[in-house]
């Protein structure tokens, strides 16, 4: 490993060594870091999963009806029926750190008309109902699953990141600052010696 | 806190059931429409559902969203399985861990 391009003097030495312990400290709280990141990370992914799993479910036969439902009735109809909701969809969205990284947190508010559905009973199937209510039912779990699914990711990036920061502590600064620390300090020894031996020879001269 | 809305991108079939649920649909016909709407759609809502199918298309465009908390943008089964949802989680999970530790068992 390479070491430092400086000039062996004490100053540089005490700047080296308060380096390094800083870079020592620095280490050992992104070490931390990372492995708590981790372990946010895998709760996350399990759950991640689990919602994805129930959503791809429910989302499926809902669409699977709403086909039926399609096949039934001419497409302009539905169209127009469906193209006026009457439920007032909203989210509150605010963001909360999981060490350091933002991540979203967010929450459905729903205004509602009276009825359910946006359409005359007569104009529609009963399919088509059902299937906007599977929908319906499911949104907040799909809401969750955005949260959580963006927070997988805003993760990852942030744990990739941090690895590599530690790495190149651990790797690079840690031993550069270590080998030029201690080339300093043979220099020094070396001079050190090197004084006592001229100081031993100018005596002997003189006697 | 801040108000934000909910939009949903994909093929129209998949996205009228969820127009008369309450979430703004948005309907594209190919890659290069849905890109452009999702660029607008960015702007204003918070929350978009974009169907798997079109997700899997614009895999790269999609990164521009990862930089940030918002939008959101969530890519939705849209009835054909198309195993997006496995692959993003291992993917995430090589990147992060290295490690599989939900697939293998």
């Amino acid at each position: 490993m390479a070491r430092l391009n400086v000039n062996p003097t004490r100053m540089e030495l005490k700047k080296l060594k308060a380096r390094l312990s800083t870079a020592t400290r620095g280490h050992k709280l992104l070490k931390d870091k990372s492995d708590e990141m981790v372990r946010r990370f895998t709760v996350l992914l399990k759950e991640d999963k689990r919602l994805r799993g129930e959503v791809e479910e429910g989302l499926s036969s809902a669409l699977r009806q709403f086909a039926v439902a399609g096949a039934l009735t001419p497409s302009y109809v539905q169209e127009t029926a469906f193209s006026m909701p009457t439920v007032a969809l909203g989210t509150e969205c605010e963001t909360e750190s999981i060490m350091g990284v933002d991540v979203p947190k967010i929450r459905l508010s729903m205004q509602q008309a009276q009825s359910r559905l946006p359409y005359a009973y007569s104009e529609i199937t009963s399919e088509a109902d059902g299937s906007v209510e599977m929908v319906s039912a499911l949104l907040p779990k799909l809401i969750r699953l955005a949260e959580v699914e963006k927070a997988v990711r805003l993760l990852a990036d942030e744990i990739e990141r941090n690895k590599r920061r530690v790495n190149a502590l651990e790797y690079v600064m840690i031993p550069q600052l270590e080998e030029t620390i201690k080339y300093i300090r043979d220099k020094l020894d070396e001079n050190e010696r090197a004084a006592i031996v001229r100081l031993m020879k100018v005596k002997s001269v003189k006697m | 806190m801040m108000q934000g809305k909910m939009a949903i991108v994909g093929n129209a079939e998949t996205i009228t059931v969820f127009k008369a649920a309450g979430v703004d649909a948005f309907p594209v016909s190919d890659e290069k429409s849905a890109r452009e709407t999702l660029r607008k759609v960015a702007r204003d809502y918070s929350v978009i559902f974009l169907t798997e199918d079109y997700a899997l298309m614009l895999k790269e465009f999609l990164k521009r969203f990862d930089e940030e908390a918002y939008p959101v943008v969530l890519p939705v089964p849209s009835g054909k399985d198309t195993g997006y949802g496995e692959s993003f989680l291992k993917s995430a999970m090589e990147r992060a861990l290295g490690v599989d530790i939900l697939f293998n068992d």
